[in-house]
């Protein structure tokens, strides 16, 4: 007989309500991925250094991987998944095809979240900002070159 | 589609920059990679690793872990099947060309005796779920002999070295030499001309020693596979990889089934940088699955595992000498360049050898290269492997001649710069090449003649060189009834290559980019291709896409032929436009005639299959500013200009992306990056943060030029990128360091620790 004992958890992921059942032990980021589905956060390193997994909890960008499941309860939640609108892609979704800004790809749905939320916090940030910001997001594809140019042009087309 | 060239373009659609067709799969989160598939339904594996660097297995017993709640199954090496070896245990010729004979290549899979890295392979275990399985692993016992480890190339050499494989003979000059009882696998040489006399001749002569450390490829996406066994004897590997065919076969000749047996699905791929051409999880993930009532299984691996059980790039140990007249001609040169292969035979020092002096003509060179093994994770293609640590060495030295005779160091290897029909180490000649081109655009541009203000402050340059690689692609083209085209081929796209291949058939057809949907598609469903590596994929399978178009192109004008009554030879298709040349009122554009086609005798498919040979070896520099903290030995990376002769670029953003991020990579190979091993042999850093990985904040901006010298052995004049831009950073850099605060560094990484003491030691001399 299984000794786990499943949670049930009540969050809003993207501005829906959802429950789920999971296990203490899993974090938000397993529940996401292998629970609801949601597969856009990815797990690059399990350990909070490489910012694949970033999402959105209560207004502050976190590493999935770092939070349990069981803390989504009652909580707001974010992810590239919510990004896009029927309307199209984000401007910052737009502005990282237009610089070519990924090559593989991996990292892109995390540098995105993580954009969003320092954008809508500060409009025209520097580029000094803009690195430092992003320092908790690996990407070992681009050197960062593009990813810098297209957060300034997705603030400039956001109004900043 | 935005043209953003400001020279002339003679092409349509090469040299502009789509939107590539797989972005807004991937700006959205819905792209799948391996690790997307759905969760449900499936097992979940775990692989026990050794422990001990250095071991010999004494007994494995998986029986208490397989009566935990939730398991399913664990296999062995036992499992694995007995497979016939070659007359000397080496893996028949294959069309996975792994660097490593089968016996070899399984032990890597499953050791089955001898352990000789940590992390090494020893079990696979299946559970219901993946923590179930996790725990599983804890529970399998292994009794061990645990044995002296050696991790440092020259330790390895050493007499009395703890050795690794009792039954490796070593080669030399590509002749067995009975001699065992060495962890020396190869010792090869290249020689040209009388080096003594060149030596005795020149009138400065330096020599230097140089040591880097083992580094990894650090791609974000960890391996993984899903891997069904089904009941009717089918295996459906579902994975992250750059080689979907090498991996096909290599598991197929383990398994000991035919390739027809396996189907390889490669999904969205997070990055390889070379690391993901071998197998590791997919033989294990099968045989699980078959014991494991024919389920899917699924294996993914943690970071720790990454790092320490896939396969790095070596660490070396390097000695080159070189001799020049006084008025800056290279007239003699030595490079004794021992690699570490890791835990088997199979470093990349072969290639090595081929760059540690290819941009110069030198008359006079003796270049040896040692395949070592040592108790360190079996290494692994990475970005021009071999090429980065050999002209470290040589580049630094270059660097120092030019100040000694107080010539600019451009203008030194402007001076020795190989050409077109110089020999190079193998005694082959150059093709068409971009070395001097490469140059001249280095010192004629703003960075380099940049005024350079501060204490502190220095800029160094160097010049990189890879061979780049052909091999197999195929890719084949359905036309469809409204003139777009679906394009399938078998090149796993990890930096915007499906692109580039389906602008090269956009150009050849006339029509535009976005009519053409390029997929990357399973083994059951395209030709043989080889992996994507090798600054090779959008030169060689972008060449099978011109192919397969040339061939749509034939038969389109077949069709009108057919269609008008005329004889085709008369027919010609220019921009996308068939029109007769005997009658002007006869014309189709692309799509007109694509609509007629299913009535006229059926659709039409192209197809291309190619394994080109006239590759176009890459030359590229990098021009870098660096701020060195003197107290504190912290290097800051200023500015930096990356400069390749690519051939012809076809996708410009993609061709700087590969530039900028072959950089960053030398940026943090130079700086940061290492294995710390302890005296056991264990890599004491297995993180990202603790191995350090460059972060945004560690790099400023990466200015790129392109140089376009075509190269004549491509249809469109392709070479190729990827790889050699990731060879300059460090000697740049530390040629760089050296105007920065006076010292000459000999070790890769540069680290402050490293510096400072440098430094102090200079002082002192």
């Amino acid at each position: 007989m299984t000794t786990n004992t499943k949670t049930h958890v009540t969050t809003t992921i993207n501005g829906e309500s959802v429950e789920f059942l999971c296990e203490p032990r899993q974090s938000l980021l397993e529940c996401l991925r292998d629970i609801l589905n949601l597969t856009g956060a990815k797990e690059g390193c399990n350990d909070g250094n490489c910012g694949a997994c970033t999402v959105e909890l209560d207004g502050r960008i976190v590493d999935s991987c770092l939070v349990f499941g069981v803390e989504a309860q009652g909580k707001q939640i974010n992810t590239i998944e919510g990004v896009a609108t029927p309307q199209g892609l984000h401007p910052i979704q737009q502005a990282f095809l237009e610089n070519a800004a990924l090559q593989c790809g991996i990292c892109t749905p995390g540098f995105i979240v993580a954009t969003k939320s320092l954008l809508e916090n500060e409009p025209n940030p520097s580029e000094t900002r803009i690195r430092t910001w992003l320092a908790g997001n690996l990407c070992r594809c681009t050197g960062y070159d593009k990813i810098v140019k297209a957060v300034v042009a997705a603030a400039k087309q956001m109004g900043g | 589609m935005v043209a953003t060239n400001n020279k002339p373009n003679k092409y349509k659609v090469v040299g502009t920059r789509p939107i590539r067709h797989d972005g807004a799969d991937k700006v959205t989160g819905r792209a799948k990679y391996a690790g997307d598939l759905p969760s449900t339904n499936i097992l979940f594996g775990k692989i026990l690793r050794s422990p001990h660097a250095h071991a010999v297995i004494k007994s494995i017993d998986t029986s208490a872990a397989e009566k935990l709640d939730g398991v399913k199954a664990a296999v062995t090496a036992k499992d694995l099947p007995e497979t016939i070896f070659g007359p000397n245990g080496e893996r028949p010729k294959t069309s996975g060309d792994l660097a490593t004979d089968l016996k070899r290549l399984r032990d890597g899979i499953l050791a089955s005796e001898k352990i000789t890295f940590k992390g090494q392979a020893i079990a696979g275990i299946v559970a219901t779920t993946a923590h179930q399985a996790e725990e599983a692993a804890k529970h399998i016992k292994v009794e061990y002999e645990v044995l002296d480890a050696v991790t440092d190339v020259k330790a390895a050499m050493a007499e009395n070295a703890p050795i690794l494989h009792e039954d490796l003979e070593m080669v030399e000059f590509d002749e067995p030499t009975g001699k065992k009882g060495t962890n020396i696998a190869e010792h090869f040489q290249h020689k040209a001309g009388d080096v003594e006399k060149g030596f005795a001749e020149s009138d400065i002569i330096i020599e230097r020693e140089f040591d880097t450390a083992t580094v990894h490829q650090g791609y974000i996406e960890p391996h993984n596979c899903t891997v069904q066994w089904r009941d009717d004897g089918r295996i459906h590997i579902w994975n992250s990889c750059q080689g979907p065919f090498q991996i096909r076969d290599a598991t197929a000749e383990i398994l000991d089934v035919k390739a027809t047996d396996v189907k390889l699905t490669p999904l969205e791929i997070g990055g390889g940088f070379g690391g993901k051409f071998e197998p590791y999880g997919e033989p294990i993930a099968a045989l699980l699955s078959k014991k494991a009532g024919n389920k899917p299984v699924k294996i993914s691996m943690t970071r720790a595992e990454e790092f320490e059980c896939t396969g790095p790039t070596p660490g070396s140990y390097i000695k080159v000498k070189m001799g020049c007249t006084k008025e800056g001609k290279l007239i003699a040169g030595t490079a004794y360049l021992a690699y570490e292969a890791g835990g088997f035979p199979g470093s990349p020092v072969s290639a090595a050898a081929e760059c540690v002096f290819a941009p110069y003509d030198i008359p006079n060179f003796i270049v040896d290269g040692y395949d070592v093994v040592v108790n360190k994770p079996k290494t692994a293609a990475y970005r021009a492997p071999g090429a980065t640590n050999a002209e470290f060495a040589s580049e630094t030295i270059v660097d120092e001649m030019a100040e000694r005779l107080g010539i600019d160091p451009i203008e030194f290897r402007m001076k020795n710069a190989t050409a077109e029909g110089l020999r190079k180490v193998d005694g082959t000649k150059y093709s068409s090449i971009g070395c001097k081109e490469v140059l001249e655009a280095t010192k004629n541009h703003p960075h380099y003649s940049a005024p350079l203000d501060g204490a502190n402050k220095g800029r160094g340059v160097s010049i990189g060189y890879w061979m780049n690689a052909g091999l197999q692609s195929a890719v084949n083209i359905a036309v469809n009834g409204d003139g777009t085209i679906n394009l399938t081929e078998g090149s796993p796209d990890i930096g915007g290559s499906r692109t580039g291949i389906a602008m090269q058939a956009a150009e050849i057809l006339g029509i535009s980019a976005e009519d053409v949907y390029p997929s990357v598609v399973d083994t059951d469903s395209i030709g043989f291709t080889f992996g994507t590596g090798g600054s090779r994929t959008t030169f060689a399978t972008g060449w099978a896409a011109i192919e397969a178009a040339k061939d749509v192109k034939t038969q389109m004008i077949e069709r009108a032929a057919l269609i008008w009554g005329e004889d085709s030879s008369s027919i010609t298709m220019e921009d996308g436009i068939i029109k007769s040349s005997s009658n002007k009122d006869l014309q189709f554009t692309f799509k007109e005639l694509a609509a007629e086609l299913n009535d006229t005798g059926g659709p039409i498919t192209g197809r291309g299959a190619v394994d080109p040979k006239g590759v176009g070896a890459a030359f590229g520099s990098l021009i870098v500013d660096t701020h060195v903290d003197p107290e504190t030995g912290k290097v800051t990376v200023e500015r930096v200009t990356s400069i390749q002769d690519v051939g012809t670029a076809i996708h410009p953003s993609y061709v700087e992306g590969q530039m900028q991020g072959g950089t960053a990579q030398g940026i943090g190979w130079a700086l940061n990056e290492e294995y710390f091993m302890n005296t056991s042999g264990v890599m004491t850093n297995s993180t990202f943060l603790d191995y350090r990985v460059p972060t945004a904040l560690d790099l400023p901006m990466i200015d790129t030029q392109i140089v376009e010298v075509p190269n004549p052995g491509h249809p469109l004049g392709v070479r190729g990128v990827g790889e050699v831009n990731i060879v300059p950073p460090p000697a740049a850099i530390a040629n760089a360091i050296y105007r920065s605060v006076g010292v000459r560094m000999q070790q890769l990484p540069m680290h402050p620790g490293a510096i400072v003491e440098t430094i102090k030691n200079n002082k002192g001399s």
